[in-house]
């Protein structure tokens, strides 16, 4: 073998940047043709050998070593290897890595934060203040609620409410929750019943309290039986299958999707559309809504299983975060027409001869991206 | 109290996990992974609870003699089979799912075909709920229907044969028109999540509470 110092073979390493520390990024650059692959190898500062420290991906040229210590300076070396020769590059001078009290990338998401939350309490203060100015149009999905367990207890069967396949810590599982109380109170008022299979059983026991409160709070804390709200399985589609059964044996008057499903949603709603009974769905999977639209009678549309709270209990704080949550889409709207209309603007004056405004786009593009990351 | 302690709870603990989503400094920076960590031990021991409804669901429907109680028996000949070669498997193996144990012969040879045969079904319902969507009844059925076969008759090689710009208008039905509805609909699910986590850590939302 021939050791080459390739003069165009060069690697660098930094602290990698917004990170927890105990991280240096090393790059390289002019990877020698034909390289097979590229070792890594560090010097700690005052040890007198190299120790192995990865390898570099030829494909992205670059390699995040997170063996390190924060504080302990190192020099790198990278070694490229041949067919039947290597190049070596080393860095100029050591580095250290230390964690940073700010990640710089995520300051779009800051900035949208800091302004979407001022504007929510803005209207959530100003709720507070005229309650009576504050609108909210129609949810047929939740006005059918009614509808839905009355049929179903006229008819003398059970209500089945589905809380979804997603942990508690989901937005659309906790929203499925208010839905289930509002369900709770009205099965509890017409003295029917409710079967509450459940996929998380941190979930079972919340949509348990849950119930138990909603009976109580309609004056029928006796009828609420803790046995019908049930753990299930853990597995996706043994989940749908025991739903089905349920389904199929207990033939309820009513059934409520509500929360995150998978690919199961459509197998639970054609069993329960094949039964004949009243569906209505809910769920913030963007991908699951068109068959939930296609199978069940109600479906509530992403963000308006987050109102389902406001509209039912009509409390003014709640409604005010709606109306700001509204404010903050509209704000957005415009910013997404006027970014079409500038990068069109910037696409036509480039091709005249004028790349300056796509600079400036594309620099917008890039900081608004980075919050992306 | 009853309310106010497990208000204050959400708030601080809400509170913290968004500081750690912009602080990577310690302590901040590992609570988001140290979170999720508590979260994975809850469920652990919140899974025995699981497990003790579901075996007193079975009994129940065994004594009452229900109808289909005797799907029961299936339950726990498959719940003590899972529970007495998976310890087995354990204690041969530090990986029950390594190939060759009696577990993952099982895991392969029943748990995989069943789910599968319950994946497979969905082709079913995706035609017979077709079949209702696409009804042309009204002009929003019928702007469906019409997507909907340019779509699926210009993903196939068919489609390029009768027409080679049906591909195209497909890619563009997809890319454009569906993008832009789904894309408004993941906005609008995005600010309603970050409404509602606002709601809760400010301890406006307290239907969780019961």
């Amino acid at each position: 073998m021939i050791l080459l110092l390739a003069l165009a073979f060069s690697i660098s390493a930094k602290d990698t940047p917004d990170d927890g520390g105990g991280s240096i990024t090393v790059n390289v650059y002019n990877i020698p043709e034909g390289t097979a692959r590229i070792e890594l190898s560090r010097l700690e500062k005052g040890d007198t050998l190299f120790k192995e420290a990865g390898l570099i991906s030829i494909f992205k040229g670059e390699c995040e070593d997170v063996s390190v210590i924060d504080g302990v300076e190192y020099l790198y070396r990278g070694k490229a290897i041949a067919k039947d020769t290597f190049y070596i590059a080393e860095i100029k001078g050591f580095v250290t890595s230390s964690p940073q009290w700010f990640n710089k990338s995520r300051t779009t998401v800051l900035i949208f934060l800091i302004l979407f939350g001022s504007v929510v309490l803005t209207y959530i203060q100003l709720a507070k203040k005229n309650p009576e100015g504050l609108f909210i149009r129609k949810l047929p999905a939740l006005d059918a609620i009614d509808e839905a367990v009355g049929r179903s207890t006229e008819m003398g069967k059970p209500v089945l409410f589905v809380p979804g396949l997603e942990a508690i810590t989901d937005a659309g599982t906790l929203a499925s929750l208010t839905i289930l109380e509002k369900v709770g109170k009205k099965v509890a008022e017409y003295g029917s019943r409710v079967i509450h299979p459940n996929f998380d059983p941190i979930v079972m026991t919340t949509a348990q309290e849950t119930l138990k409160t909603a009976f109580a709070e309609a004056g029928r804390p006796d009828a609420f039986n803790k046995d019908d709200v049930f753990y299930l399985t853990y597995e996706q589609f043994g989940f749908a299958a025991g739903v089905d059964g349920i389904m199929l044996r207990e033939r309820p008057g009513a059934i409520f999707l509500q929360g995150y499903f998978y690919a199961e949603s459509l197998i639970l709603a054609e069993t329960g559309y094949s039964i004949g009974a009243i569906q209505i769905a809910g769920t913030n999977a963007t991908t699951q809504l068109p068959f939930f639209v296609a199978a069940c009678d109600y479906v509530l549309l992403g963000e308006e299983m987050f109102a389902a709270s406001a509209y039912i209990s009509r409390e003014p704080r709640l409604l005010g975060s709606i109306k700001g949550s509204d404010l903050a889409k509209v704000v957005l709207l415009f910013m997404i027409g006027a970014g079409v209309i500038f990068g069109t603007i910037a696409g036509i004056a480039k091709q005249g001869g004028n790349p300056a405004y796509m600079q400036i786009f594309n620099k917008m593009l890039e900081f608004l991206a980075r919050g992306a990351k | 109290m009853k309310k106010r302690v497990p208000l204050v709870i959400t708030f601080v603990t809400g509170f913290i996990v968004i500081i750690s989503f912009f602080i990577p400094h310690r302590p901040f920076g590992p609570l988001e992974t140290d979170t999720l960590i508590w979260y994975s031990i809850i469920l652990g021991f919140t899974l025995l609870i699981g497990v003790d409804s579901l075996v007193r669901l079975h009994v129940r429907q065994m004594r009452r003699r229900k109808a289909g109680w005797w799907y029961s028996i299936v339950f726990f000949a498959g719940f003590f089979y899972c529970l007495v070669i998976g310890i087995m498997s354990v204690i041969r193996t530090p990986n029950p799912f390594q190939p060759g144990t009696i577990f993952f012969y099982g895991y392969k040879t029943i748990l995989i075909p069943l789910q599968s045969t319950m994946f497979a079904l969905l082709a079913f319902f995706v035609a017979s709920a077709s079949y209702r969507a696409f009804r042309a009844r009204t002009l929003e059925a019928t702007l469906l229907l019409v997507a909907a076969v340019i779509v699926m008759i210009g993903r196939v090689p068919a489609g390029y044969k009768l027409w080679t710009r049906l591909p195209g208008i497909a890619n563009w039905i997809f890319n454009v028109l569906q993008m832009g509805a789904m894309r408004g609909i993941m906005i609008g699910v995005a600010l309603g999540a970050v409404a509602m986590s606002l709601r809760l850590i400010l301890g406006i939302e307290r239907t969780y509470l019961s």
